[in-house]
């Protein structure tokens, strides 16, 4: 077979899967936000926590949940890292820098898994299971539970409460993740992903470092994070041993994201309002994957920096697929694939992480950017805009605008600041137009949570450390509180009844103004640093 | 509850054409001429205070950045610095000239009003009798007398006797109405004036709150608040603005990076080329154009908000009589009794009606003369008869002529045979009126009266529904009757045996289920419905009750105006909308003007951006920021006469507006910037 037929049946394959699972696993996750039973082991964790499950939120309470329940998780991981030469399974490798620990944890609670540590040198067992590897749970449940929030506003009538953010929570991770991730974590190992809680083998005299890594990496994938238990992340063999697990591991970070349209659908009583979301994201998802496989077919040198084992498709679709989730895991190295090729994993992060995003996080985005589309076309048919029976107002607007801003500003801000400090030129691998790429990817992928690298550029000093910590908590964050305060403000309405005057948002003409609209945002914004990046590169 | 209109009656030749008028699809443009930019001037130049720039955030980032770069160019005078300068001042005073232009038109408006409230002089009563005081020194409550030839001092009811009344200086109509006390006839306005008779007035409102200050208010925009939509647009924008502040901001350091520092003149010009400059200087002259619109029409809003709510209406509550049907009951059919024969039925009952002036009479004669070729005109023969009005004991009118006693009038009043008195019941089941013909007491036949539909109201809801819009039609009349008329003119559902508390529940039943429902009235025992509905058009000639309570008030008394109503408020939605996309469809053209002009001379493959084949960069640059600008002005015109607006669905309408402001938005650019490089490089000193 040659690479493009193995290629093109990878994809088949893939789509496959994931349409099979599409409609069973998204109508579970509807159930599971909408039952009003709990589970046994749950009603134990309300218990213990003190928390009444049956009370409800309003979207205040509900974001103030999600900000504190963040920073503890960020001061538990910050200091888990400072203490882990008192820790077990620590090898040795002595605690965390300061700028070193912050970043992380900030990066790993907020479901970016942006790495500026090396794994294997710096981390033990004890904090990549108990505090990363929480995080890879509960930090992609709180996407969840924010995306189920946003549609109990569209679906609820004149009501000031969203739910219960702590139910929400305890749902995503028991109900849904830990039996997917635990499922897959054993057809990992069966495909030759690696499980050891030893610190490494010695192969011919070279000691090649191992990990519990199957456990880790179902979830790493599962739940977008992305963040590699190994250095080399999924081009590493343990992680990623061959074509089969690179497809499983694809796989597992669409599935959520993807089977989430079906769950919004089966929300808000129209399956079809599902469909066209899903019909964006996978047109965009499709167009992206053409351009970088084109880009890197037809590259100088086609295989640098790519594994053999997976060959060109298989790198090309986990690019796009990594950068287009938010999840940051990588095969292969962005830095060296063309300018087009890295330019489109770029654009692919700077659409905003949402064709189909990450888990949760690219359901509220795609939402957010269909509110500001039906603003616009509202006002061309002459009615007070509306989407899904809310009107658009001033409010509505508003919380989409700020949850927008978010991400370009903390973005544009901060490689502005980088590109002109004078220690950055001495922390890039190349001058002119490849180093810009190198910073614009670093903050894109940071201002957006999706933790891939470039790579090419040495992010450990204190600036950068800093910096894109920052940017991963308002990137996160800012939107988040944006979103479920639209929530609120969209559930206090009444309903609007569709009429035969209403914009029907189920055809095809809703899908490409949600499609222009996502890409237009991102062009519009970003061409002019583009310009100097990927641009001048893509047109040497 | 009443729709009559005290109108004088007009011939229905003049209703159809009037009619015709109002179903011109197209919500007709306001003219508009080059004279009325140079008029506006003055005002466009007083507009650039700061203070009155802050207002428009778009606008102000325009205002300051020229300032930045006329501060830059006077550092360092060339003519591309000197041109850029100049031409972000001319986007600046565009805007305002817009907005200057727009106001213009209302202030004519305005100052014809203002001449009707030359100070007119009260006669109040007083308990001995009465005192003269200036108008402006009435309170409500105060009683003053008004009599033929003076002019109405105030808004107010008639609370003693009855006048003829001129109020073309409100309404623009020449023909007087009748204003009388009680009923629903009784409201006048200040500034109008009595033709005839003597009234008494009742004050309704404080002098400078009147009618005439509302709408001199209104006109000049001088109580203009941004409306629900426009304050969330107004934010879109900015949001726009800030992500194209930091966008250019990012960019110096991205170019420093790459070691193609560029200068703040040429920064602020891309800037300034990429904020929704198109809409942001436009859209308060739509806003003002739009009011202005509705004013033109006849129409008074009280507020912005109401006109946008328009837009949005779901249900539309029409009565029957006087807006669906003529209101006027008319012969459409002639039965011939017995062995009469029709030609002597449609004879008598023409000569019958020759000098009857009851529109009843008249459109008995009409059908004659249309339908059976007779003479609308009595010959010198028929003029010698001797009409026999209508009376109330002989409940029928006629004509004696040659020993003939025509007479036709009510089935009750005359002796019918079985079979002429089973025609007569058929009618009435069916709705209609029948009207009995005889000659010497011999019954000749029946005329069949009914109400009749205007012509082109089917298609007025067709087109309605095809917007989205149900009209539900109120009659008191019995279901049966009304189910007839509702078929015929093609309502979606009717209101039979309707009394007003049955209106109100009908619209809190709707607004209960989220919709938004509009309806027309006059009468006092309109106005809790009036206040009720999310739109609520008053007629002019109704009391001031309704007046209060509706909020807008129809100066033509017209209750279809409604529906035109409805397309401006859609209208002005979309023109913002519409300038909105092209104003950000735009920015792609720029890009490929700007970029390749900032950056070419360190990455020379961006040239191959440079697709309009542009000059120079300096020429590239100075294009589109004359683009820029020029467009505004070339787009005033559209903003205030409203982008076409054709009743479709949503979809359809859409596409279109997507597909010319969208992809036109895209395109446009590339021809003008192309165009203007042309012209731009013939001046020494660019390119």
């Amino acid at each position: 077979m040659s690479s493009t037929a193995a290629g093109l049946a990878q994809v088949g394959l893939l789509i496959a899967a994931l349409a099979v699972v599409y409609r069973p696993f998204g109508d579970y996750v509807a159930r599971v936000y909408t039952g009003t039973k709990h589970m046994k082991v749950e009603r134990a964790i309300y218990r213990t926590a003190r928390i009444d499950p049956d009370s409800e939120q309003r979207w205040g309470t509900y974001a103030l949940a999600v900000l504190g329940f963040s920073f503890v998780g960020v001061a538990f991981l910050y200091l888990l890292q400072r203490f882990q030469s008192l820790l077990p399974f620590d090898f040795d490798r002595g605690s965390v820098t300061p700028g070193m620990a912050f970043n992380t944890a900030v990066s790993f609670v907020t479901n970016t898994n942006w790495q500026s540590y090396v794994p294997e040198t710096v981390l033990g067992h004890t904090v990549q299971m108990v505090g990363l590897t929480v995080q890879n749970f509960v930090s992609a449940a709180v996407g969840l539970a924010v995306a189920v929030a946003l549609v109990r506003g569209f679906v609820r009538d004149r009501t000031d409460r969203l739910g219960n953010f702590w139910v929400d929570m305890t749902r995503g991770v028991i109900r849904i993740l830990l039996p997917v991730a635990f499922v897959f974590a054993i057809v990992l190992v069966a495909t030759g992903v690696v499980m050891s809680l030893k610190s490494g083998v010695s192969v011919d005299g070279q000691e090649v470092a191992t990990a519990p890594v199957a456990s880790q990496e179902a979830i790493k994938e599962l739940g977008t994070n992305g963040g590699g238990v190994l250095n080399a992340n999924s081009a590493h063999p343990f992680e990623n041993p061959n074509s089969w697990s690179n497809l499983i591991e694809i796989f597992l970070l669409l599935v959520i994201p993807v089977s989430l349209t079906r769950t919004f659908g089966t929300l808000v009583g129209n399956r079809k309002q599902g469909y066209v979301l899903l019909s964006v994201m996978g047109v965009l998802w499709a167009l992206m994957l053409t351009v970088i496989w084109w880009a890197e077919a037809n590259g100088i040198r086609p295989l640098e920096g790519k594994e053999l084992r997976f060959g060109i498709p298989g790198s090309a679709l986990f690019a796009n697929s990594t950068t287009d989730t938010s999840t940051g895991a990588v095969n292969a190295m962005h830095d060296s694939f063309t300018g087009l090729g890295g330019g489109g994993a770029m654009l692919n992060i700077l659409f905003g992480e949402m064709t189909p995003g990450g888990v949760g996080t690219g359901l509220y985005s795609i939402l957010v950017m269909a509110v500001i589309a039906m603003f616009l076309a509202g006002l061309m048919v002459g009615r007070t805009p509306e989407y899904l029976g809310k009107k658009l107002g001033k409010r509505e607007v508003t919380a989409a605008a700020v949850s927008i801003l978010a991400m370009p500003t903390v973005l544009l801000i901060g490689a502005g600041i980088a590109a002109i400090l004078p220690g950055t030129q001495a922390a890039l691998n190349n001058p002119g137009e490849h180093g810009l790429s190198e910073i614009l990817y670093a903050y894109a992928s940071a201002a957006n949570n999706n933790g891939s690298a470039f790579a090419g550029i040495t992010v450990t000093n204190d600036w950068f450390q800093a910096s894109l910590g920052v940017c991963m908590a308002l990137g996160r964050f800012v939107p988040i509180i944006a979103v479920l305060c639209l929530a609120g403000s969209l559930a206090a309405q009444k309903k609007v009844p569709e009429t035969a005057g209403t914009l029907p948002t189920t055809g095809p003409l809703f899908a490409t103004l949600l499609a222009g609209a996502i890409v237009l945002v991102a062009a519009l914004t970003f061409v002019p640093a583009l310009a100097l990046g990927p641009i001048a590169e893509a047109l040497l | 509850m009443t729709t009559t209109t005290d109108r004088p009656q007009r011939t229905p030749d003049e209703v159809r054409e009037r009619h015709a008028r109002n179903l011109g699809h197209q919500v007709a443009a306001g003219l508009f001429n080059p004279e009325q930019l140079l008029k506006s001037f003055p005002d466009a130049l007083r507009k650039f205070d700061p203070r009155h720039q802050l207002r428009n955030p778009v606008m102000f980032v325009v205002w300051v950045g020229s300032l930045l770069v006329t501060v830059f160019a006077v550092g360092d005078p060339s003519v591309f610095t000197i041109a850029v300068a100049v031409w972000l001042w001319l986007t600046v005073l565009f805007a305002n000239l817009a907005e200057a232009v727009a106001e213009g038109r209302g202030k004519a408006q305005a100052d014809s009003l203002r001449k009707t409230k030359k100070d007119a002089v009260a006669r109040r009563l007083t308990e001995g009798g009465e005192e003269r005081v200036p108008g402006t020194e009435l309170h409500v409550g105060d009683l003053v007398v008004v009599e033929a030839g003076e002019v109405i001092p105030g808004d107010g009811d008639v609370v003693e006797g009855i006048a003829t009344v001129d109020e073309s200086a409100i309404t623009g109509e020449s023909a007087p109405v009748i204003r009388e006390s009680g009923g629903d006839r009784s409201a006048v306005t200040g500034g109008t004036t009595a033709l005839s008779d003597r009234i008494v007035v009742k004050i309704t409102t404080k002098p400078g709150e009147s009618f005439v200050d509302r709408m001199i208010a209104l006109v000049e925009g001088a109580q203009r608040q941004k409306t629900p939509n426009e304050i969330a647009l107004t934010i879109l924008l900015s949001t726009l603005t800030i992500i194209f502040l930091l966008a250019v901001v990012a960019l110096q350091p991205f170019a420093i990076f790459s070691g193609g520092e560029q200068s703040v003149i040429v920064l602020t010009a891309l800037l300034v080329c990429l904020i929704p400059t198109t809409i942001g200087a436009l859209l308060s002259a739509i806003g003002i154009a739009g009011m202005d619109r509705l004013v033109q029409r006849n129409v008074l809003a009280t507020s912005g908000k109401a006109v946008e709510a328009a837009g949005d209406i779901d249900t539309l509550l029409l009565d029957k009589t006087g807006t669906i049907t003529w209101g006027n009951r008319q012969a459409t059919e002639f039965i011939p009794a017995g062995g009469t024969t029709i030609d002597a039925l449609v004879d008598a009952a023409r000569l019958s009606s020759l000098a009857d002036g009851t529109p009843e009479g008249r459109s008995v004669v009409e059908l004659c003369v249309t339908r059976y070729g007779r003479a609308a005109e009595p010959t010198d023969q028929e003029k010698t008869g001797e009409f026999v009005p209508f009376t109330a004991q002989t409940r029928m009118s006629g004509i004696d002529l040659g020993g003939r006693s025509i007479r036709k009038g009510a089935a009750s009043a005359f002796t019918l045979d079985q079979s002429t008195k089973a025609i007569v019941d058929e009618i009435s089941a069916e709705g209609g009126t029948p009207l009995v013909v005889a000659d010497n007491g011999t019954v000749l036949g029946v005329i069949r009266l009914s109400d009749v539909v205007k012509p082109g109201m089917r298609e007025r809801f067709a087109e309605l529904r095809a917007m989205g819009i149900r009209t539900v039609m109120v009659t008191g009349d019995n279901p049966l009757t009304a189910k007839a008329i509702a078929a015929e003119a093609g309502v979606d559902d009717f209101l039979a045996e309707a009394k007003p508390e049955d209106k109100m529940a009908l619209i809190r039943k709707e607004q209960e289920g989220g919709k938004l429902v509009a309806m027309t009235g006059d009468g006092t025992n309109d106005a809790p419905a009036l206040a009720q509905a999310d739109v609520g058009v008053a007629m002019n000639t109704g009391t001031s009750a309704a007046k209060e309570a509706g909020n807008m008030v129809d100066l033509d008394s017209d209750p279809t105006k409604l529906i035109e109503i409805v397309e401006i408020g859609k209208q002005l939605l979309i023109t913002r909308g519409a300038l909105t996309t092209f104003s950000v469809a735009n920015d792609l053209a720029k890009y490929f003007a700007i970029l390749p002009a900032m950056f070419a001379a360190i990455y020379p493959q961006l040239d191959k951006l440079n697709i309009m084949a542009l000059g120079s960069p300096q020429s590239a640059i100075l294009s589109a920021v004359i683009f820029n600008a020029l467009v505004i002005v070339v787009l005033i015109p559209l903003a205030l006469r409203g982008v076409r607006y054709k009743p479709s669905n949503a979809s359809a309408l859409l596409r279109r507006n997507l597909l010319i402001y969208g992809l036109g938005g895209i395109v446009t650019p590339f021809a003008g910037i192309w165009l203007i490089d042309l012209l731009v490089g013939l001046i020494p000193g660019i390119g």
